[in-house]
């Protein structure tokens, strides 16, 4: 089917167009140069059209997930989705079942999503939510950051080994990069304790969580994997955290990006920075130090962030950072779900309300748009919430109009929320407005760049997968600085979703629930003969400490629906 | 003979998956390294009883029919029910039960699960308190504590305790002598025979000495003799080793899930764990029986949102056990059929469901004769999963399996009898 996109305002940053009316052409599934006269025309005037939104940082399938979805009937028992044809039933608010996780992905017109924590040894679940995960091009990150036998190598400075054994771990599990999570910190959670900073050592492996982190950034770039480490910094959510945070990015500054596959030039992905731009030495005096992250960030061309905005909601924290979920438990009294996992990594699920009268939510909200708003260069701040972490990725719509509209941000100030936010915080002062282009660069281009998925994903030019949103509002006449309910609402519910050169939202409703997008996945090898070598080591240890068989640790094909392996050569 | 290595057992929730099985001429002729279950699973799967042929009962006897006569018999009755009842699904693989999720959609039915009537209060009780475990390799390489609660893995999860508890690990090099075991347990089971303390409680009163473990960690005094049959002096002992613990561990079974408290037994257990987590490491693991019963509450609360007694009479999820369980639903009469997936309710329900069983037509998707099969009306045979045929299933502690097949077969497997069964439901609900 051949469709062409008539006179909609085009916002595609990566092509440098910026609101222009230009067609688009679709065949095959791909954008094209033209299509035949008798290709179906949609009419987009009056209207946005941006490519499919690319969230890189987003918790949807896998073994911590589940458990949310389990622990919390209450989340479910008011926020359901009714059968309708081939589209199925599904239920929760912030941790929503898998169908409805896609169906509500496409109605934004998001169209891939990145299940940013993968234990290895339970990469099969995450595996098995994909494959009932409609309509979505997904991946999911490998989490190593506490992971025995790179904190092994790297202690004992076998750079090559770690390189081999990482290449071989991603290969087998079908991830796509190397997540890193309270480096250290998670791996002493096993004993009920945690690390302090980055120069804290592990308790028995005697690595610091910056050996960690710069270990993991060189093995990324010898391995040249598209995407670069994504990296959860130690000490999150505490007051005073952003030193350990600026210590962290410097840790990457003189690594050159060098990967293989796609046009990634930075050696630095951060994410939920938000949760890491914290001052103080307490909740008492607790306050923002985003602008001096913010500033970094401006400075530093090594590194990209996500935000992890606040959406003042009830919601669902979950995290491989084992030991911040208990504080958290201890700190509310919510109940309180942790899984240990051997070998690799820990997690924990709990409850959370961040309520616009508490003051510290408050200042939390203000610190995630303090950084958006002082970052210069938009293709540096990707627009995340952590889902379900900061809030649920519904509510992406809402910080895309927060981010429009510094009348909708005064409003919601003045209000809304706690004194805190003005007395603690710079957000007030700012009255930065995003543009649609700017928009479109922290939602699209921006990630897909960073995710090394640029050729296919978050543009719309010649050559591009066909995954485009089309939304009902138009940027000549209407202003999205005052009419900014109706930006949201534009957001929120698409006029037209493509997806792989097919609609599968119309006005808002899903009308095509039935498809499966891809999985990407690296295959790729570091070094042969090196890899049988580890492996065979890492053989032997299993047998000794793993409750599994080696055989059985693998992603087997049947795992995933739409195979798309990023061969690295 | 060929040896098939590190082939997972279709058994029990412990899913050991380092199984050698000997294979000659594509039938299984004996096994390695299984316990003895776990061997008899592998080596009876074609059992006297086994069944090979669809069957349906006509006036009163089984009749041997072909498979498209099954699959339209069980459609109908499906299609045609008020409220049909899915039921079972705990020993089959994961595919087959998503499909079974799609099917109770269709129907506007109601799927569930053997946690009905085994951990479903263990889940009811996550709901309420939270759910801090760890996988058994945590166990393996940490735990110098070890309790187990209400349950007997020396004749139910028979290598469970030689696998992950005696067995050496990282940090516990000597294996058993590294580590304390205590059993909680009314009997003097073959377990409790192993522990270095027993705690002998009174048969149904385990909240009481859960409430008091946790009374004495939070620095009060027991002002009596005796707690629930245990001497306080003892329960002082206990609560000490337990917090002079690096890494403590709770398993806990039927014992104390389906005792005289049920759920609320469990609330405590969660908190005391919780609580132990100022002192020490501390995470529970239940000690779940089929081998996958864990894998039907993961797979139905990712599609649905609620790990089982789902209802769609709606048509969107909803989730009520003590109304949408199946016991609820078979005691009140209300079920109007049921289809059996991978197990026997026949031979573990309380006698007024089993008297609803027998008035509604019941549809059995089973490889071998049961009770169930005995109330049923329809029997279709399936692939024995991990025998004949691969799949997906979540040991206790939630980590995916990949089960193998071992030698060929005829039958279909579960997942493509549930596909036929839907396929088939489908055209008979839109043609009504």
């Amino acid at each position: 089917m051949e469709y062409i996109i008539k006179n909609g305002n085009v916002f595609d940053p990566a092509n440098n167009i910026n609101g222009e009316k230009i067609d688009i052409c679709i065949s095959n599934g791909k954008i094209v140069e033209a299509v035949k006269d008798s290709a179906k025309v949609i009419d987009a005037s009056n209207k946005i059209v941006m490519p499919g939104g690319v969230d890189l940082h987003t918790h949807i399938a896998g073994g911590k997930v589940n458990l949310g979805r389990l622990l919390r009937p209450e989340d479910s028992k008011d926020f359901y989705e009714s059968k309708v044809g081939n589209k199925r039933s599904g239920s929760g608010f912030s941790v929503p079942s898998t169908f409805m996780t896609g169906y509500q992905y496409a109605r934004m017109g998001y169209t891939t999503a990145m299940e940013a924590a993968m234990p290895p040894i339970m990469a099969k679940h995450t595996h098995e939510e994909f494959l009932d995960t409609p309509l979505l091009d997904k991946g999911a990150y490998d989490l190593l950051g506490n992971n025995w036998f790179v904190m092994e190598y790297l202690k004992e400075g076998n750079l090559d080994e770690c390189a081999a054994f990482v290449a071989w771990l991603i290969r087998v599990t079908k991830g796509y990069a190397i997540k890193i999570v309270n480096p250290g910190g998670t791996e002493a959670w096993g004993w009920g304790g945690n690390v302090q900073g980055i120069n804290d050592p592990v308790p028995y492996f005697d690595i610091t969580g910056a050996e960690i982190i710069k270990g993991l950034g060189k093995v990324n770039e010898m391995i040249g994997l598209p995407h670069s480490i994504h990296l959860h910094c130690n000490d999150l959510g505490q007051p005073g955290n952003y030193e350990t945070t600026l210590k962290s990015f410097d840790l990457l500054k003189n690594i050159e990006a060098n990967p293989k596959y796609g046009e990634r030039d930075t050696s630095l992905h951060a994410t939920h920075v938000q949760f890491h731009s914290y001052g103080g030495t307490s909740w008492r005096d607790f306050e923002s130090e985003a602008p001096a992250i913010a500033d970094y960030v401006n400075k530093n061309d090594h590194i990209v962030i996500d935000v992890g905005q606040v959406t003042l909601d009830e919601t669902t924290t979950m995290t491989a950072d084992g030991p911040m979920e208990y504080d958290l438990h201890k700190l509310t009294g919510f109940k309180w779900a942790n899984v240990d996992i051997e070998l690799e990594t820990g997690s924990g699920v709990v409850p959370f309300i961040y309520s616009p009268k508490s003051p510290v939510s408050g200042v939390q909200w203000a610190i995630g748009m303090e950084l958006f708003l002082l970052t210069n260069d938009v293709n540096k701040v990707v627009l995340t919430t952590d889902h379900p972490n900061a809030g649920p990725f519904i509510r992406y719509p809402t910080v895309i109009a927060w981010l429009l509209s510094n009348k909708y941000r005064t409003d919601l100030i003045e209000n809304s929320l706690h004194p805190w936010v003005q007395k603690k915080t710079s957000v007030a002062t700012i009255d930065r407005e995003y543009s649609l282009y700017e928009i479109a660069q922290t939602t699209r281009s921006a990630a897909a760049k960073v995710l090394g998925l640029s050729e296919t994903k978050g543009h719309l030019g010649v050559g591009a997968d066909a995954d485009i949103a089309i939304y009902s509002f138009d940027p000549e006449t209407q202003d999205p600085s005052t009419e900014y309910h109706a930006i949201e609402e534009a957001f929120a519910r698409a006029k037209y979703v493509f997806k792989d050169g097919e609609i599968i939202v119309k006005d808002g409703e899903v009308v095509k629930p039935e498809g499966y997008g891809r999985t990407f996945w690296i295959d790729s090898q570091y070094d042969s003969e090196l890899e049988n070598k580890v492996v065979e080591d890492v053989k032997i240890k299993f047998k000794k400490y793993y409750s599994i068989n080696f055989d059985s640790y693998r992603v087997h094909d049947e795992y995933i629906r739409k195979s798309s392996p990023i061969k690295l050569s | 003979m060929e040896l098939v290595k590190d082939v997972p057992c279709p058994f029990c929730g412990t899913l050991c998956d380092d199984i050698i099985v000997k294979v000659e001429d594509n039938e299984i002729i004996g096994t390695i390294n299984a316990c003895r279950i776990g061997h008899s699973k592998f080596m009876d799967h074609k059992s006297a009883t086994r069944y090979t042929k669809p069957l349906i009962r006509k006036n009163g006897s089984l009749v041997e029919v072909d498979m498209d006569e099954a699959i339209d018999k069980t459609a109908e009755i499906l299609a045609n029910s008020k409220r049909p009842l899915l039921f079972g699904w705990s020993s089959t693989e994961c595919e087959a039960m998503g499909i079974g999720v799609n099917l109770a959609e269709e129907l506007k039915g109601v799927i569930d699960n053997t946690a009905t009537v085994c951990h479903g209060p263990s889940l009811l009780a996550v709901q309420d308190t939270g759910y801090p475990v760890s996988t058994l390799g945590e166990v393996k390489n940490r735990a110098d504590v070890v309790i187990y609660w209400g349950c007997n893995p020396f004749h139910a999860h028979p290598r469970h305790i030689g696998r992950h508890v005696f067995s050496r690990g990282f940090f516990r090099n000597r294996g058993r002598s590294d580590r304390t075991v205590i059993v909680v347990d009314p009997r003097k089971s073959d377990t409790a025979k192993l522990a270095d303390i027993h705690l002998q409680v009174d048969s149904g009163r385990d909240y009481e000495l859960l409430d008091a473990l946790r009374s004495v960690m939070n620095g009060h005094e027991i002002p009596y003799e005796t707690v629930a049959g245990i001497p306080r002096d003892t329960i002082y002992q206990a609560v000490d080793i337990l917090g002079k613990a690096q890494f403590g561990i709770l398993f806990f079974g039927m014992g104390i899930t389906m005792t005289a408290g049920k759920n609320r037994n469990i609330d405590a257990g969660i908190c005391t764990i919780q609580e132990l987590n100022q002192f020490a490491k501390y995470t529970l693991i239940p000690m779940r029986g089929h081998y996958n019963v864990n894998g039907f509450n993961q797979v139905c609360t990712w599609q649905t949102g609620y790990p089982f007694c789902v209802d769609f009479a709606t048509g969107y999820p909803r989730y009520n056990p003590g109304e949408s369980g199946s016991n609820d639903l078979l005691q009140n009469k209300e079920a109007d059929s049921m289809m059996v997936v991978g197990s026997d309710p026949g031979a573990h329900f309380p006698q007024k469901a089993l008297e609803r069983m027998a008035e509604i037509p019941v549809i059995a998707i089973e490889p071998h004769r049961t009770p169930t099969t005995e109330l049923a009306d329809i029997i279709i045979p399936p692939a024995f999963v991990g025998v004949e045929t691969e799949g997906t299933a979540y040991r206790m502690d939630s980590i995916p399996i990949r089960m193998k097949k071992l030698v060929e077969t005829d039958l279909l497997s579960d997942k493509e009898i549930m596909e036929k069964i839907l396929e088939r439901t489908k055209e008979f609900i839109a043609s009504k």
